[in-house]
């Protein structure tokens, strides 16, 4: 479980901001209005952000600030956002870009 | 149609952008991040005075001086392509389609990844990512982490993450491998470790900086380096181990290390694991320049910088017309010496708009880059001077026979 740092001996108290709810995979989450949304989801323990589309293994940001797009997810049913750029607010329903189907290798699975 | 358009808020962008509207110019800076400050955002170091580099107030200092001076700062905007046609320079962003006379591209670096076995897992992450997550959102990157790649940036943010709270079970190399190289040889990093050494309270590296001037002596060094590691910040830095793998199931649960010999060889059945809920993954940086390459400007492979290089002069100007560029897009440095780059630019920017006198400005502007270089706490790479000779080497060799037609 990961944690928000609320008092830092330099930086001082977090800075307050509104608390917003949102969805992830249909489940509720509370965020801080205006962080980005793979921010919100790690201080709620949360680092798989979606599957990979082939290998269908998991995956969670990697650079954080918008170079590597390891961390795209669907918000508001727009595909491919970027969650470690775009800023999380009141509401929005977000989730995993999910497994692509494979039918070449679902096909030869099966029949070979 | 606007006056200047700057891509990258960052302390280059940013500073440019103020001394463009210093002198009267409309100035747009275009970002596709949430914030004003670029990778400035999360860097937190003590300096040798004392006293406290805090990236987030820089930003917001040169974040609310740029708007007290009626710059326009479009942030969540990423830029997508830019083109130039006819003397003007048109550039597509998510949003919207831009254009200008004058652009400066001042887009920054990026992190190489070090592809370690294991490395697609959720939990790992580029040391920068774990920066950010700390210093800029207040989110801790995990509880215990492990740091992989010993190098300038990885051991500042390494403290950063102690200063947080969070702990570092331990730093170390990479496993070897074609792509690892330099990264993963003992030598080549206790020599750029040494560069450091004013920042690390560790005898041994403070000691080594002036013991460990020849080659020779170097190799002693890492031969008797001490197995368990040297403390630095009372965090183990181990450069005679190196990470194998990174285990876990759906995310990290911790890193297989082994130790290696002076060349970086693994010794084998020494293997053992060390728990960790993240991993952090230290690659060094290289300058961000896609953006340039779609203009058709010419580059070079310059190692000191830390990679491919648009061409540009002192003034930060690039052979094409209108085109400029400025900080870590340029090579590799930190941020002090980006934005007096930026500075420069703007300058040199707001005398090709018609600005007259300004030559005095321009040249100081390029001394303060200088000054602010040589008197540079944090050094990405220590022969960095010689990357800037070798880039004016290939300017004057570009324009040269330009002139002469
Ligand atoms: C992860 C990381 C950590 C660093 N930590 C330190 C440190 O601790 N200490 C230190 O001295 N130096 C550090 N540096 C070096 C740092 O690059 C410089 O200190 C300084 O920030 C460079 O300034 P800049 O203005 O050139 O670029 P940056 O500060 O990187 O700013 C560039 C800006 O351009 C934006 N951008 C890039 N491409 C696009 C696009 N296509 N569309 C829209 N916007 C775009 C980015 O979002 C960014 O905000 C770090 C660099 C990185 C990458
Ligand atoms: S984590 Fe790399 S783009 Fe978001």
């Amino acid at each position: 479980m990961t944690q928000r740092i609320v008092d830092h001996p330099i930086l001082g108290s977090i800075e307050e901001k509104e608390q917003v709810s949102f969805t992830f995979n249909e489940k509720e989450y509370y965020g801080m209005n205006g962080e980005p949304i793979a921010a919100a989801l790690l201080a709620n323990g949360v680092r798989t952000l979606r599957h990979h589309e082939e290998k269908a293994t998991p995956r969670g940001i990697y650079c954080n600030i918008g170079h590597c797009f390891e961390c795209r997810v669907t918000v508001d049913g727009k595909q491919g956002v970027r969650s470690c750029l775009t800023p999380l607010q009141e509401g929005m329903v977000i989730e995993s870009g999910g497994t692509l189907p494979t039918p070449v290798k679902d096909w030869s699975a099966k029949n070979e | 149609m606007n006056n200047v358009i700057i891509i990258g808020a960052g302390p280059a962008g940013m500073s440019a952008a103020i001394a463009c509207a210093q002198k009267g110019l409309d100035v747009v800076v275009i970002d596709e991040y949430l914030k004003a400050g670029g990778r400035l955002l999360g860097q937190l170091y003590e300096q040798p005075d004392g006293s406290w580099w805090n990236g987030i107030e820089e930003s917001a200092r040169l974040h609310q001086q740029a708007l007290d001076l009626g710059v326009q700062i479009q942030l969540n905007t990423p830029v997508n392509n830019i083109e130039h046609h006819d003397g003007q320079w048109t550039i597509y962003t998510e949003h919207e389609t831009l254009s200008t006379n004058h652009l400066l591209l001042a887009t920054g670096a990026a992190e190489s990844p070090i592809p370690v076995p294991g490395w697609t897992l959720p939990g790992v992450m580029s040391v920068g990512a774990a920066q950010v997550m700390t210093n800029v959102h207040r989110v801790k990157p995990g509880e215990r982490g492990v740091i992989i790649g010993v190098n300038v940036l990885s051991s500042a943010i390494a403290m950063e993450l102690k200063l947080a709270g969070i702990d570092v079970a331990c730093m170390a190399l990479p496993k070897m491998s074609q792509l690892t190289d330099q990264q993963a040889h003992p030598k080549h990093v206790l020599d750029s470790l040494l560069h450091v050494s004013h920042m690390a309270p560790s005898q041994f590296v403070k000691l080594g900086s002036k013991l460990m001037k020849n080659d020779f002596m170097k190799k002693l060094g890492v031969t008797f380096y001490p197995k368990r590691g040297v403390n630095m910040w009372d965090i183990p830095i181990q450069l005679r181990k190196a990470v194998i793998e990174i285990y876990g199931e759906k995310q990290v649960e911790g890193v297989t290390v082994a130790t290696i010999d002076s060349n970086g060889e693994i010794v084998a059945g020494t293997e053992e694991n060390v728990e960790a809920d993240f991993v952090c993954i230290a690659g060094g940086l290289y300058p961000l320049a896609e953006l340039a390459a779609l203009t058709g400007c010419p580059f070079y492979l310059i190692e000191e910088l830390g990679g491919y290089i648009p061409l540009h002069n002192e003034r930060m100007e690039t052979p094409l017309d209108g085109l400029y560029v400025a900080g870590n897009i340029t090579g590799i440095e930190g941020a002090k010496v980006a934005a007096a780059q930026g500075t420069t630019a703007g300058l040199t920017i707001a005398k090709q708009a018609g600005f007259e006198g300004l030559d005095g400005e321009i040249e100081e502007a390029i001394q303060v880059v200088e000054e602010t270089r040589d008197q540079s706490y944090i050094q990405f790479h220590p022969e960095v001077n010689k990357g800037r000779e070798m880039v004016k080497e290939k300017w004057e060799e570009y324009v040269l026979p330009l002139r002469s037609i």
